[in-house]
């Protein structure tokens, strides 16, 4: 009886304004311009980085309209269900990764697609959005800060699709996947010596790191430390993305106008080097406002994890909103010469579907999230 | 329990937005750090990667002058451009060198000789200088490796202009030739200059007048792309093509002066006295310049440079020959103007002559003598006494001095690569050379063109061409003038600079006498160039045997039982018509036997080539009728 007397006080919910038509549909208005101008944005660098192209565009252009269909699709699906759907969604995950290893087919090297007949596409990706989902849901189960049983069960979750991604290989996306896990942990308080124990822990491991990678993955770490050592092999990439930047300066060289991106010298340049296109034509006056752009996004993230309605909800929009900020800072710190290369595009600015969709999918999970509060005042 | 539960929810979400706040501030932290790299970059570094990015793009390119034309005092071409296309390796930009080649020989044939010469050019080459595979591609092979282009990064089809001479052998001493830049040559050129051409003269003309044939090169700004690909240029100086020549060559009598020379071992030059214009310039063997123009075949050099009859010797201003009685009118010229002799001195001649106190007998080459001669009989005849005997009155230092104006004993400057200078000897020579005094005998020996005396058949050309311009003395020159090429109105040709000198007499009659006794030579009764006399125009000469050997004291010379190669050299020099010379000739033909019966009619048709007489009726064979 209490129980009810309390809900309906909850239910009640005076602090929040009406809701607008945005907010009925279940958009987050701040969240949505900010996506829109960032993905206004990356089709302008993408026209100019295509070498004009129309085609280029156009086909972006109907991934957008995709994924941002698909986001909008996903944040009418309430944060419960998302958590009652989030074992078997991991579960079907890690199943179609085994399947990838067995039967998938090989592009560039790697086995990571999965050929359904009428759609292919890559697990890995959905395990980006599976792992957090996973994670958040058995944390959630429980009290915070997570018990040790529980740090466990979450680890353990965490490392199944790491290891199989990781074997594909596909070292960037078991990376994100790995973050994705570590980053819910640290939302839902996992304690600083815990945190402390896991850095001294992946420092030990990564020698073992190293004899367990492929010769072009330690080419890459070796050349990430010494770019000037193999100038037209695999330092060209960093070398010639850097003098594209740099070249750039203050105001940079003007839309359409890169020199690097344009005469071929950068490697790349629509895909994952597309941020030193941006370096190059709009200086670092254009970089900082789409730093500001991501930070923006990234803020508000945050913001809608900790005033999330149940734990699940925080866990997860933190978690995906960090995993947006790894992928951000993945890629611009490869460009710039901060981070060995790693396969990872720029987030809804590189030109391709798979990851844009992922990333889509995740901003209507953390609409959803926001959107479906119920008005409390607590 | 419900409040304790909803105190837990409180403290949850108090601790997760907390952690919120670290991530962001983690986030911005981070941001920060990148934002610092990109200061870095785009601001502390930016002028050195705009430089790089710079660097990159544009590319400088050397566009090469076009080789000037070389044509013939008529017009002729002698030496053009022909556009061929080759297939170049940059070896720098070929992971699989082999596997290329390899590959390559599928689509367009590659047979050993461009293997072989691939691998010799392959060491000579400059770094990221395309080395030719093949040369001469067809259309159809061109055609061939287009389509297949895409599958050999760094290899190239490279249309360039390649030197040709039409005329071949015939030109080949004249021209020489071009050739590859070797390493000794890089070092030697403006390497800027040259930075597009790939051929230097290497001989004769060509390598004489590299500087007006090959131009100035031009440059042009290009953007590249990363595969090196030219998409535009920015900027570009065209190159400066090399000047056309013409020459005082005439094709014609340089055709007709090889032909009579035919097989002999031997050399003529012919030059206008009036301006010291070479007409022809003959060295027989002689060999096919174009063979060396991309590379001539270890085997084709190895037969030519081995050959006993050395083709790629140059004889006309290479070949030191002792010249023999040729040299006879100017000793006599030198007597006259030293006052030693006149007209009318006379010696006898009892078929030898000995210095007072001397009992060692210098033979006359008719052993009866000739009796009491004057320098008219001497010369006409040849006899050796008259000559011994005023050469020993000059003394050598006279002697020295008088030859030395015609030229004799240093290169006569013409615009030919590699002219020699032959030796005239002298007191100081032997002393330095030898580290021995001059003996009296020496002298005389001297005074009929043996002993250590050597003259090259220009010099002796050019000593002649002296003689019938009455002592001035001119460079001989193969090339008239140069000429801007490639413009649209016709330039005006430039002559070329003139070194001459005028031979100070005080009596001209002098030169009329020596001239005279020339003429005798052919018109006297006696003379020993008397077959050669032609009916329509008069020619003054001097005929000269020339010894390979010497001969002991009290041999005589049979030509039947001496080798081949130790047979006398047979000399002519010769200038016609008289009255008005506008030829004269020197003829070398080496074991030749004698100049009267060898050299002389040879020279005879040269000169009827060039002016249009009668021709000789067929040459009858007359052994040892004179020197």
């Amino acid at each position: 009886m209490a129980t009810n007397a309390r809900s309906a006080q909850l239910d009640r919910g005076v602090d929040e304004p009406l809701p607008g038509p945005l907010r009925r549909l279940h958009i987050d208005a701040p969240l949505l311009v900010a996506l829109l101008g960032l993905c206004g944005f990356g089709l302008m660098v993408l026209y100019s980085a295509s070498d004009q192209s129309p085609a280029a565009v156009e086909r972006q252009l109907l991934r957008l309209g995709i994924a941002f269909g698909l986001m909008l699709a996903i944040a009418q699906i309430t944060p419960n269900r998302l958590r009652h759907w989030s074992p078997a969604l991991f579960v079907a995950g890690c199943i179609m990764l085994i399947a990838v290893l067995v039967v998938g087919e090989v592009g560039k090297g790697a086995q990571r697609w999965l050929d359904l007949g009428f759609i292919r596409f890559q697990p890995s990706e959905l395990l980006k959005l599976a792992v957090p989902m996973a994670v958040a849901w058995i944390l959630a189960a429980r009290p915070l800060p997570p018990s040790h049983g529980r740090i466990l069960m979450a680890a353990i979750i965490t490392m199944i699709p790491v290891v199989l991604i990781a074997k594909q290989p596909d070292l960037g996306t078991s990376l994100l996947v790995a973050s994705a896990g570590v980053m819910v942990l640290f939302i839902a308080g996992l304690s600083w010596r815990m945190i402390g124990a896991l850095v001294i822990v992946a420092a030990a491991a990564a020698p073992l790191l190293w004899f367990g990678m492929h010769d072009y993955q330690r080419e890459r770490v070796l050349t990430f430390l010494n770019p000037q050592s193999d100038p037209l092999g695999s330092g060209y990439h960093i070398i010639q993305s850097q003098i594209a930047i740099g070249s750039g300066g203050i105001s940079g060289k003007g839309w359409l106008n890169g020199t690097q991106s344009h005469l071929e010298f950068l490697p790349e340049r629509n895909t994952d080097f597309i941020f030193a296109v941006i370096g190059e034509e709009f200086g670092f006056a254009g970089i900082l406002a789409l730093l500001a752009i991501y930070l923006f996004i990234i803020l508000r993230g945050l913001v809608i994890a900790s005033r999330a309605q149940d734990n699940y909800g925080r866990l997860l929009a933190g978690g995906l909103t960090m995993v947006f900020f790894v992928y951000v800072f993945v890629n611009t710190g490869m460009v710039t010469g901060l981070l060995p290369v790693v396969g990872v595009p720029l987030p809804l600015i590189s030109y391709g579907g798979t990851s844009m969709v992922t990333l889509m999918i995740g901003f209507g999970m953390i609409m959803s999230i926001e959107t479906h509060r119920k008005r409390v005042r607590i | 329990m419900l409040e304790s539960g909803f105190q837990d929810r409180k403290r949850e979400q108090r601790m997760i937005a907390t952690r919120a706040t670290i991530a962001a501030l983690l986030v911005i932290l981070a941001l920060g750090v990148l934002v610092a790299r990109l200061l870095h970059l785009q601001v502390e570094r930016h002028e050195h990667f705009s430089v790089l990015s710079q660097d990159n793009r544009v590319k400088i390119q050397p566009i090469p002058p076009t080789r000037g034309l070389i044509y013939d005092a008529n017009g002729v071409l002698l030496a053009e451009n022909h556009p061929s296309f080759s297939l170049e390796i940059t070896i720098e930009k070929v992971p699989d060198l082999d596997a290329t080649i390899a590959a390559l020989s599928h689509i367009i044939p590659i047979d050993a000789k461009d293997r072989a010469r691939f691998t010799r050019l392959k060491r000579q080459r400059m770094r990221f200088q395309g080395v030719p595979i093949r040369l001469n591609l067809t259309p159809a092979e061109v055609a061939r490796f287009s389509v297949n282009g895409h599958r050999f990064p760094g290899v190239d089809v490279r249309a360039e202009l390649v030197r040709a001479y039409p005329l071949g052998p015939y030109t080949a001493h004249v021209l020489g030739y071009v050739g590859r830049i070797n390493e000794r040559e890089l070092k030697r050129i403006d390497a800027r200059n040259y930075a597009g051409t790939h051929f230097i003269g290497k001989g004769g003309i060509e390598k004489a007048h590299e500087d007006l044939l090959h131009g100035q090169v031009g440059h042009q700004q290009v953007e590249v792309n990363a595969r090196g690909r030219v998409l535009r240029t920015l900027e570009s100086q065209p190159p400066v093509p090399g000047r056309d020549l013409s020459l005082y060559l005439d094709i014609n009598l340089q055709r007709a002066t090889t032909d009579i020379l035919g097989e002999r071992r031997g050399a003529i030059v012919a030059i206008d006295p009036r301006n010291g214009g070479v007409l022809a310039l003959v060295s027989q063997p002689s060999f096919d310049p174009n063979l060396f123009v991309e590379g001539i075949s270890q085997k084709d050099y190895h037969a030519l440079l081995y050959s006993p009859d050395k083709p790629l010797f140059n004889r006309a201003i290479r070949g030191q020959y002792p010249p023999g009685s040729t040299v006879k009118p100017f000793v006599g010229l030198a007597g006259l103007l030293e006052g030693t002799v006149n007209a009318q001195s006379k010696s006898y001649c009892p078929g030898y002559f000995t210095l007072p106190g001397h009992s060692h007998r210098f033979r006359c080459w008719r052993r009866g003598g000739h009796g009491q001669v004057d320098l008219h009989a001497a010369m006409a005849e040849s006899c050796d006494v008259y000559f011994y005997d005023l050469a020993h009155k000059l003394g050598i230092d006279r002697l020295h001095a008088r030859l030395a104006e015609f030229g004799f004993g240093t290169p006569t400057g013409v615009d030919l690569a590699g002219e020699l200078g032959g030796l005239l000897p002298s007191r100081e020579w032997k002393q330095r050379v030898r580290n021995q005094p001059w003996f009296p005998g020496e002298t005389l020996i001297i005074g009929i063109g043996q002993g250590a005396y050597l003259a090259t058949p220009l010099q002796l050309a050019a000593a002649t061409a002296t003689l019938a311009n009455h002592g001035h003395f001119i460079a001989p020159r193969v090339v008239r003038a140069s000429r801007a090429s490639e413009t649209p109105q016709r330039t005006p040709e430039e002559p070329l600079p003139l070194v001459d000198h005028q031979i100070q007499v005080e009596d001209q009659a002098h030169w009329d006498t020596v001239i005279d006794s020339m003429v005798a030579v052919i018109e006297d009764r006696r003379g020993t160039a008397r077959k050669i006399r032609s009916p329509d125009y008069r020619i003054a000469g001097k005929t000269g045997t020339a010894q390979v050997f010497s001969i002991g004291q009290g041999e005589r010379y049979d030509a039947d039982t001496v080798p081949e190669r130790l047979k006398d050299h047979a000399l002519f020099v010769a200038f016609a018509p008289v009255e008005d010379p506008r030829i004269a000739v020197a003829v070398v033909i080496e074991n030749g036997g004698s100049g009267s019966a060898t050299a002389a009619p040879i020279a005879r048709r040269v000169i009827d080539a060039y002016l249009g007489g009668e021709p000789l009726p067929p040459e009858e064979e007359e052994r040892r009728d004179g020197n």
